[in-house]
């Protein structure tokens, strides 16, 4: 089953960037494990919620607001999708990324197929 | 034929849950497991009327149920691959054989399978229970539905979104593996045993729907520690609920008035579940790795073996809740073991501990705290200040029957009360 990773981070904590990530220990070891046992199936680091523009649309006009479309304590830092044989496996993927272990959260959700 | 009904009566209560698990797992569908179960039961009472009871029930109906199913899927082009699967898998373990009388652990895996699916922690706690009541113990969505006070359609409705969500989100039909079986089996429990204190909770008005799931609750832990006898807490459970629920009778008086253990009429308390209870813990507690059920069964031993409220063993009791605090480091065990130490030693001593806990400020808005200050302080024979507590205690607390019930005690303090 595939399954989409949303990897949320604390507003305030630590942005790493792609180029940290790869050299972050904490992540390299995960990202092998995902790699060699060839899990993953895309994703992406998003920049911080900060950098987000919402687009709402209301009859003609176009609404743009800065900022994600719902403030929160946590932001979704990244996605990542995966593929493995049931959610068990999908949870314990999740209770191992390093940002989960770092004091963010990891939602899991299955893709619609 | 009377008893052509009571064998089918009697069947559904044992093999409901094995029929509907054995299903779920040939079928991968737990619409069709449910429905081909409910069909093999209502054939039962025809077939075994025109051709006798036969020898192993259990067996005839996952047999008739799998068969039913089989056709079901035959008739349904989606249902190839299931097809596939479930005719291997039937051919795996042989036709029914009634003269067949030998070991059922594969089948009894499937209930354990159940079980932990059921109670997923990726499910809401409502739903596991509710689950675990329609899929393993049979009953009916407006049973569970008057059992938890919730209208029939809310239930039927968390039963349908629960079953949704297993299937949509990947949710394995297993028993976990070993490295996930500790924390997973301690969730399979936390859902026995809130079905029992769901069942234990209903005082007054004693309907037998909820009482009767404690009856339920007791029969899962018993299944349970039948499968997993290896495990000291799943013993320890069912001695816990066991050594609840022989005093269950007498915690309500005629007029549905609490009756505090003091009080009880240990002569009416139910001894072969105590014993049975009292020899459960001691074959769990051989095992040398204690764990919160075994304590609190423990703690519920030295209640139910002493002859008087007097013989308590008060001091073994506090003793228990500092280990029990260990495993479950809350301030609710914290407070009890105040009332133990309150009657172990001196209500000051107890005092003492519930002044450390109103310091905290843990239990701010929990009716027990002033209750119990409010019942050392009458033992201890300030009256006044007893008063006040129980005043405080009033103002918290929200069942009708506990608030009856600190009302007579308040009215106990006054002179010639």
């Amino acid at each position: 089953m595939k399954y989409v990773l949303l990897i949320c981070t604390p507003v305030g904590g630590e942005e790493l960037s792609p180029a940290e990530i790869a050299d972050d220990p904490r992540f390299t070891s995960y990202i092998e494990e995902v790699r060699g046992r060839d899990l993953m199936r895309g994703g992406a680091r998003l920049r911080p919620s900060s950098d987000a523009t919402t687009v709402r649309v209301q009859g003609d006009e176009v609404l743009l607001s800065d900022g994600p479309f719902v403030e929160s304590k946590e932001y979704v830092a990244g996605i990542d999708i995966i593929e493995v044989a049931d959610l068990d496996e999908a949870i314990s993927l999740a209770s191992r990324h390093p940002a989960a272990l770092a004091g963010g959260s990891v939602e899991v959700r299955p893709v619609w197929e | 034929m009377p008893d052509v009904e009571e064998a089918v009566a009697a069947a559904f209560r044992e093999e409901w849950g094995q029929v509907v698990a054995t299903l779920i797992r040939v079928t991968g569908d737990w619409d069709l497991a449910e429905e081909c179960a409910q069909d093999a039961f209502a054939q039962a009472l025809d077939r075994w009327r025109r051709d006798g009871i036969p020898r192993r029930p259990g067996a005839w109906l996952t047999t008739t149920a799998r068969n039913r199913a089989l056709d079901v899927l035959r008739r349904e082009a989606v249902g190839a691959a299931k097809l596939r699967e479930a005719a291997v898998l039937g051919r795996d373990e042989g036709p029914y054989d009634p003269e067949y009388d030998g070991d059922d652990s594969g089948v009894e895996d499937d209930r354990l399978r159940l079980l932990f699916t059921c109670c997923h922690p990726a499910l809401p706690i409502e739903a596991r229970v509710a689950l675990t009541l329609r899929t393993l113990a049979g009953l009916t969505t407006p049973e569970i539905a008057r059992a938890f006070l919730v209208p029939e359609a809310t239930m039927a409705q968390r039963l349908v979104r629960a079953k949704k969500k297993i299937r949509n989100a990947g949710i394995p039909y297993r028993v976990p593996p070993a490295h996930l079986l500790p924390e997973r089996t301690t969730g399979v429990l936390g859902v026995v045993y809130l079905l029992f204190n769901e069942g234990y909770a209903a005082t007054s008005g004693a309907d037998l729907v909820r009482t009767n799931l404690c009856a339920e609750a007791i029969r899962l832990a018993r299944v349970l520690a039948r499968l997993m006898p290896d495990e000291p807490e799943v013993l320890g459970l069912l001695a816990l609920l066991l050594l609840h629920d022989a005093r269950r009778g007498t915690r309500v008086d005629a007029d549905g008035e609490l009756v505090t253990l003091e009080d009880q009429d240990r002569t009416a308390w139910d001894q072969l579940e105590i014993d049975e209870g009292a020899a459960l813990l001691e074959t769990a507690l051989r095992r040398g790795r204690p764990g919160p059920y075994q304590i609190q069964a423990a703690i519920a031993a030295c209640h139910t073996t002493a002859p008087t409220a007097a013989d308590t063993d008060w001091a073994d009791i506090a003793g228990l809740y500092g280990e029990l605090e260990r495993f479950v480091p809350s301030a609710v065990v914290r407070l009890n073991r105040a009332v133990a130490v309150g009657m172990a030693e001196h209500p000051d001593a107890g005092l003492e501990l519930v002044a450390e806990l109103e310091r905290s400020g843990e239990l701010a808005d929990y009716h027990l705290l002033p209750a119990t200050r409010a019942d050392l302080l009458r033992r201890s024979g300030r009256t006044a200040e007893a008063a006040e507590a129980y005043g405080r205690a009033l103002e918290l607390v929200e069942n009708a029957a506990e608030r009856r019930f600190l009302e007579r005690r308040l009215a106990g303090l006054r002179p010639g009360g």
